[in-house]
């Protein structure tokens, strides 16, 4: 079986560079401290989140502001907890950790990687994976960080990364769940978000429209499933 | 508020908030796991936030005026999808596009 370490190869390769093109934003829109980029890696331990914060940094957002964007934004971690909620069940200590540092690539690792039966073993496994992760994300933040403030580098449209990474998830997701339709939802909840609501209000408008058409289907499928049943057992 | 206070309450928020969206489900759902629509949810949300993220992001990264029409960041974007789909390998598909996305925006 795979090490720990050799399961967190990728995210290596993908968090370094990630972490970097936010240190080196960080450095060039702001005028804080390198310092900040890493120690915004250890606490707050978000690749999407970090890089929204330094456009609401540079505004200086009101902070309830911040807050409803770091909550809308990272909402699709509310969903990712639901598959490991038996897995993380009697962690103690490290089941606080483990919550902490569910990020996109965490997750995908620990929900995907083949479990035993040992539970204490599986969760301190999952405890290293999810801890290798951070360092790689942290290493990268204060990487970009230290050279942008140090390396004269025009980093125009480096925050494309968001953008990019955004379009790789999208695709995966499409191949794990391999139907169009969430896709169609999203995609047309954010263009009548974006044409009907300003700038501020669209993420979260267009998420709520999306939960709500999200619903509407659970309902119509639930209700033919129980429509079914009922035949079924008439 | 000073500066140091404002950056530090910034970040304050930003850890709690990103900590609450990963908390919430261990906290309250534990005993709702297997409700119908926890589970339906579970299963299409995350792709369908993707997709509204790209459409949101992608709106805001591209000029739509004449003469681009939105291209500078379209033609990065496909370059993403056609990679991914190619290579399946995430890193390279998002330095490709970003480094293209760069390139247009300082030309």
């Amino acid at each position: 079986m795979d090490s720990p370490f050799r399961l967190t190869l990728p995210v290596l390769f993908g968090y370094v560079p990630l972490g970097m093109a936010f240190g080196v934003l960080f450095t060039a829109q702001l005028d804080y401290g390198w310092w900040v980029a890493p120690l915004m890696g250890i606490v707050i331990f978000a690749g999407a989140a970090q890089i929204l914060a330094v456009g609401l940094l540079a505004t200086h957002a009101d902070l309830l502001a911040v807050f409803t964007a770091m909550l809308v934004l990272n909402s699709r971690h509310l969903f990712y907890g639901l598959s490991l909620l038996n897995q993380f069940a009697g962690a103690g200590w490290r089941k606080l950790y483990l919550i902490f540092g569910l990020t996109d690539e965490t997750y995908s690792l620990l929900t995907s990687r083949p479990r035993g039966s040992d539970f204490k073993a599986e969760q301190s496994v999952d405890l290293r994976i999810t801890f290798y992760n951070q360092c790689y994300w942290v290493v990268g933040c204060a990487l970009g960080a230290g050279l942008g403030s140090t390396i004269e580098f025009d980093s125009t449209g480096i925050e494309f990364a968001l953008v990019a990474l955004f379009i790789v998830l999208m695709i995966e997701q499409y191949k794990a769940l391999q139907q169009q339709l969430p896709l169609w939802i999203g995609a047309s909840s954010a263009g009548i978000a974006v044409a009907a609501l300003p700038a501020a209000n669209q993420l979260i408008g267009a998420i709520i429209l999306a939960t709500g058409v999200l619903l509407i289907n659970y309902r119509f499928t639930y209700q033919h499933h129980s429509e079914a049943k009922g035949r079924g057992h008439g | 508020m000073d500066e140091a206070t404002y950056l530090a309450a910034f970040i304050a928020v930003s850890a709690a908030a990103t900590f609450l969206t990963r908390a919430i489900p261990f906290a309250f759902l534990s005993r709702h796991s297997h409700h119908p629509f926890v589970l339906h949810l579970g299963r299409y949300l995350p792709a369908t936030v993707m997709a509204l993220l790209v459409v949101i992001f992608l709106l805001q990264s591209a000029k739509w005026q004449a003469p681009l029409f939105g291209v500078d960041a379209l033609l990065p974007s496909l370059l993403v999808v056609a990679l991914h789909l190619w290579r399946r390998n995430a890193l390279l598909s998002i330095i490709a596009g970003t480094v293209s996305y760069m390139l247009i925006q300082q030309l």
